[in-house]
Formats: C-alpha cells, structure tokens, sequence
C-alpha cells in the first residue's frame, strides 16, 4: 500500500512537472540585486503551480544584450531578457524580434493597466502614443550625494544643500576652501550632465519629443543654457573646485573616501554610498538654473527593462503576463524597493512604503522619487529615446575628456558632440527606414 | 636531409589531416568569411534587415581621421612595447645568466608574471595607478606633486599602458633571452676574452649575433602582442582615454562591434586588421629572416 502511494505521488508531481509551463528570464543583476531577482522569481513560482520562471545571470548589460541578440539569432531566445535602457532604442526597433508588452497583455486578456506605473518610468518605454513595449523593472534617476560632515566643517549647514546651481558652485569653492581636495565631482556626464540636465530644464535633447516620434530625430542639446552650464564646470576644473574621476560611475571613490564634498550619481546606487561612506551624507535634488523657465521640471530614469522576445510557444507568454503582473505588486515593488535602492515602479508601492514609515530612516530614496514626479512630464522630459544610443554616449564622454584636456573649447566640443551624434543618428535611421 | 615518407593508400593521409583542418575551417576559416561577408552590408543586430553597401564600410573608415590616429596610436603602442619589452628583458636575462647568488630564485620571480593573465595585468596596473583608487597615483600627487592624471593626459596615458603592457611581456622574453643564452658556447666567448676583447665587444660580436634567431622571433612575437594582445590592458585602464586617443584598433573593433552594435563597421575593421596580419608575418618572414644568421 505503502508503495502505490508513493508511485502516484510521483506520478502526480511527474504530471503537476509536465503541466508547468518554464520560461526563461535573463538578467544583468549582480551581488543583492542578482540575489533579489532570485527571491522574486521564488515568490513568484511559489505563489502557483502553473507557471515557472527561472532567472539566468548573463552577465553585464552588454553582455546580456548580446548573449540574447546571438540567441535570437540562432532561434534559441529566451522569452525575458533584462536590456539597459540606451538599448531601449534598438529593441524597439528590431520589430521581428520583440513582442511588445500592451499585446502581451491584451492577447493574453491580462486585467493590466498601464496606468498604475509612475508616469516618467511608464513615458521612457511607451510609444509617444503611450502603449508600452517593455515592462519597467530597475529604474532610478540622478541625484546629488553630499558629505553633511564636510558642510559642517566648512560652515554650511548640512540640512541645507544648495538648490540651484550658481549656489551649488558657491558652496563647492567653500568645500574646497574648508581644506577638501575638490569641491565636486561627476558620475555619467551623458546621463547626468546632458539628458537629465536638459529635462530638468524643459528644454530638448533631441527634435521630434527626444527621438520619441520618429527615427527622423536630430540632436540639439547645444543650447546656450548647456554651453554655459558646461563653461562653469570646465572653469572650475582649472581651480580644482570640480575633479574629474572618469566615465560611467568611476568617480565615486572620490566622494567615498572624502576627497570631494558634493557629487552626482545614481540613486541606485545609494547602497553603495551607505555601505563605503564613513561619514553622515545627505542626497539632494539636482540643482537648476533659475533663470531657465519651467526649471525645474522632472528628471528622468536610467536602469533596465524586461523584453519580451517573439517566437515562443503560446503557454511561454502566458506565463510572462503572469510573472509581469506579479512584479507590479506593490507589495513586490516595495520589496524589490528597499533591497536595491532602485525605485518602486507604480504609485502604489511608493505609497505603500511610504505608509511602513521606510523614508523615514532612508529620506534619500524619496527625493529621488519626488524628483521624477515632480511635475507631468514634458515631450522634453519623458526620456530620450535614439538609436545608436551606446555610440552617442561614447561621443560625448570622449569629447567631454577632450574638452576638459583643452583640446577644444566648451562650445566647439558641444558642438561637435552634435553634429557627431547626428551622423549616427543618421545611420540607424537609414537601416530601419 | 630529413627521409620522406610516402603513403600507399590515397585516401588515409586526407583522413589523418581531416580532424586539423575541420578545426581550423570551423575556427578560421568560417569566422574569417562571415566578417568578410559582413563587411559589405550594413545590418540590424537582430539580423532583420541586411542592407549591401559594397565597400562603403570600408572607404567610410579610410577617411576616417579618427582611424587613422587609432592606426598610428597602435603602431607607436606596439613598437614602444617592442622596445622597452625586449631591450629590458634581454638587460635582465644577462644579468641573471651571470654566476651569482640567488640566481635560480632570481629567474623564478622574473618568469612569475607570465603566469597573469593580460587583463589582470591591467587591473594590477589600475589599482596602482588609477588618480581615484591608486596607491602610487596618491604617492605620486601628495609627495611628488605631480599632476597625475591620465585620463586626461595622452602622454601619462601612453606611458601607463606601455609600462603595464610591457611588464606582462618581460617574463616571456626573459626565458627565450635566458635560453638563447644558455645555448651560446661558453669557448667562443672564452676565445675572444683571450684575444683581449672587452665585455660590449663579446657581447655585440659573439653573444648578439648568436642570440639573433631568438631575437626575431621575440620581435615578430611581440609586434604581434603589441599589436593585437593588448586589448585587456587597453581596456581596463583607459577604455580609450582621454577622448579615444588610446583607443587602439583592437579596441575598436570590440567597441563598434559588441557595444555599438555596428556590425558592418566592426567586420570591415577585423577584415583590415586581418590583412595586417598576414602583411606583416609575410614581410618578416620573407625579408627580414633571410638576414638573420642561424
């Protein structure tokens, strides 16, 4: 007796195995971020029978990128992929490859509604029509770092960071002046200084809502606002108020080991500042030129999405609905939220951590989030959305390091970040036209 | 004269080389066409369109100035690597040839940094050097007040990375220095130091001309590490900084292709990159072998 009921419990699971649908999700996410993919994925598979999701770390963005491009190609892709938000772009593009996320919902007759994500996160992977193609997962925006303990020392006070920027350079040349090496420093020029300082400022990037009406877009970030912003920062590099640490997020070891007092990174990577600084820091909203009307406006997002790949079984997409709904939880935003540093994607898990009295202890997370929903968003500042954005970026770090060299002069340099970026932009044009 | 063996059956000899040259089709010959192939379209990396453009990737990067000056950063990168890398080693393995104490424990530590990989190498060099993190860069700032910075400065820049390209290349040419040593017949430098010549005098006309075979050998092997081995030095110190003035052209390659996603491009460069290659070891073969003494 004893046997056959072990021989039908295993046919059982045999059968409950058979009956499960396996998709499978590959991601970018390192150390307690990899960690928590894994969590969600457990909760998720957890939660029911029916459905499984198994997370495959593929390394760093590019490499995830390009292992599901190879994949793709050799027909073997997988139904999730994680893609960073510059390849935003290319995989909207690439129209054979993707399924996008609204018909993923609706041929799957998902209760989905597009509106519950915050609406900066929701703008940067919608159509300018606002149906949306990939499903916001780790998004953050920039902010300012700054060292309270190095504000007291030189006199200011630390709950009052500076709010515009011919203050935010006042209080620079005085952490310099209170014995600091450097007064600031800078994470991602192109992602920081140029995108999010040009929607902070309501003023566009591009033409054609930032690229997001058409591929016919150009770029035109070479205001005078931004060659003046860019002269300020490149003549306080000259008095060593402003130290330049490098490209991406390579200069944060100047703020963590105390050697500059103010400094602009991601908020997520707000772990990463709680667990090296030894000392009391504060974060801040970006600064603004008052001047400039409208100023300021909304930042806008960085971090990854979830696509979706063309080509797989029926059942797979079920499941990927499913899981998709499952991550816009509140309560799986929330949790996503506060291990990561990286921002709850709808209002209802802002809210709900909000109510658990999470800011409380962790204030820096909700400037970022009020920062983003500042006001609606603007066709300047939904996000940017070019191809070829990898090779833009590269442009402009490159000529910002030529520019800060002496090899040309701040107008010239922004100019020719332009009229470089345009060719490219010109080339993806010409593919996918 | 080595015997020839001749093979009854006609078919075996095909069968015993078959394993080799599907290895090498599969591994050379099949990538080498496809980036020929690629060179010639302008492609989606999704594969959803091909659009032919003939040779436009091509005359694309030939008026290219930004090629041109990778080309030439190259080309100064691996000769100078070339120099200091042969000229320091060749200075070690006599040193270390030499009858003195601890020279088993010498040599050993010489042959040690073979052993890291290129990449490593250049993380090494990171952390020593980097303006942020690096403990010789504080050095360098705080005792030295020397304004260190290479992310901005090409000629700190250079300089950095052909120290740490250099440093991974020594070990290999100490032990082919140190062996072509070794072989050099102790009588004929014996002989000459009985005829009254001096220490540069043995060295340049008995011990140098003899060690000439290792010598070419080391420089067709280093050009070519210079060259197109560097990659991971390039890439964990500079990325191309300041601007892309170090980027090389293997570092291009891997850019455009695998981070910009311009495929054709991309392909274009290896396929030059390719002909460089095979260029370069017919000249140094064809030409400069035939003047070295065996």
């Amino acid at each position: 007796m004893k046997r056959v009921i072990v021989l039908m419990t295993v046919l059982c699971m045999a059968v409950g195995l058979y009956a499960q649908t396996t998709v499978e999700f590959w991601h970018a996410m390192t150390g307690k971020n990899g960690e928590m993919v894994q969590t969600i994925c457990d909760q998720f598979n957890a939660s029911q029978k029916e459905y499984k999701v198994v997370p495959v770390y593929k390394g760093s963005y590019v490499d995830t990128m390009n292992a599901g491009i190879a994949a793709f190609r050799a027909g073997q892709a997988p139904a999730i992929i994680q893609v960073y938000e510059v390849g935003t772009a290319t995989m909207m593009a690439a129209k054979n490859a993707i399924k996008p996320v609204y018909q993923l919902m609706a041929e799957n007759n998902m209760k989905w509604d597009p509106n519950i994500y915050i609406p900066t996160i929701k703008s940067y992977y919608s159509t300018s029509d606002g149906r949306m193609l990939s499903m916001p997962f780790n998004s953050s925006t920039a902010v300012m770092y700054y060292n309270k303990d190095a504000f007291r020392k030189a006199g200011l006070d630390p709950e009052k960071p500076p709010v515009t920027w011919p203050e935010f350079f006042e209080v620079a040349k005085k952490l310099k002046a209170s014995g600091m090496e450097g007064g600031f420093s800078t994470n991602w020029i192109s992602w920081i200084q140029l995108e999010n300082f040009c929607a902070w400022h309501n003023i566009p990037f591009g033409t054609r809502s930032n690229g997001f009406d058409g591929l016919d877009t150009t770029l035109v970030f070479n205001s005078p606002i931004t060659v003046r912003h860019f002269q300020n920062i490149y003549d306080l590099s000259k008095t060593g108020v402003f130290i330049y640490g490098g490209r991406e997020n390579k200069a944060n070891p100047l703020f963590t080991s105390g050697r500059v007092g103010m400094h602009f990174e991601s908020i997520g990577g707000y772990g990463n500042m709680k667990a090296n600084c030894k000392f009391d820091f504060g974060v801040a909203r970006l600064p603004y030129y008052p001047d400039v009307p409208g100023a300021p406006q909304n930042s806008i997002i960085g971090g990854a999405s979830l696509w979706v790949f063309n080509g797989r079984p029926a059942a797979e997409y079920k499941t990927v609905a499913e899981f998709f709904n499952f991550i816009s939880k509140p309560e799986i935003q929330s949790l996503w939220h506060k291990a990561t540093g990286y921002l709850p994607v709808t209002q209802a898990a802002y809210e709900l951590t909000k109510s658990q009295g999470y800011y409380k202890d962790n204030p820096g997370l909700e400037v970022a989030i009020k920062q983003l929903t500042n006001k609606t968003p603007t066709p300047n500042s939904m996000g940017v959305r070019f191809g070829n954005m990898p090779i833009i970026r590269e442009i402009e770090d490159q000529i910002w390091e030529d520019i800060l060299s002496g090899k040309i002069s701040v107008k010239a340099g922004l100019d020719k970040m332009v009229s470089e970026g345009n060719k490219t932009l010109r080339e993806f044009e010409k593919l996918y036209k | 004269m080595a015997k020839q063996y001749e093979f009854k059956a006609p078919v075996l000899p095909y069968l015993l080389v078959l394993p080799q040259m599907v290895i090498v089709f599969i591994f050379f010959f099949w990538p080498a066409a496809q980036a020929i192939l690629q060179s010639f379209y302008l492609q989606d990396p999704f594969g959803g369109r091909m659009i032919f453009v003939g040779f436009q990737n091509y005359s694309k990067l030939l008026v290219d100035p930004d090629y041109w000056q990778s080309f030439r950063v190259s080309t100064a990168f691996a000769l100078c690597i070339t120099l200091s890398a042969m000229t320091i080693s060749l200075f070690l393995a006599i040193q270390a040839n030499k009858k003195i104490r601890f020279a088993s424990f010498y040599k050993t530590m010489l042959v040690w940094p073979y052993a890291v990989s290129t990449l490593v190498a250049g993380v090494i060099w990171l952390f020593l050097f980097n303006p942020n993190v690096g403990v010789i860069a504080y050095v360098l700032k705080h005792t030295f007040h020397v304004d260190w910075q290479y992310l901005l400065n090409f000629n700190q820049a250079f300089f950095l990375l052909t120290m740490a390209a250099s440093w991974k290349q020594l070990a290999y040419n100490f032990v082919f220095f140190l062996a072509g040593l070794q072989s050099v017949p102790a009588t004929l430098v014996e002989a000459a130091e009985i005829d009254g010549a001096g220490a540069a005098r043995r060295f340049w006309k008995i011990i140098f001309p003899l060690l000439s075979p290792t010598t070419f050998y080391l420089l067709v092997m280093n050009l070519v590490y210079g060259f197109f081995e560097t990659f991971p030095i390039v890439h964990a110190i500079t990325q191309g900084a300041p601007g892309k003035s170090t980027g090389i052209l293997v570092y291009k390659v891997w850019r455009d292709g695998v981070i910009n996603l311009d495929l054709g491009s991309s392909a274009a460069q290896s396929v030059i990159l390719m002909l460089m290659v095979i260029v370069l070891t017919v000249f140094q073969f064809r030409f400069i072998e035939r003047r070295v003494t065996y």
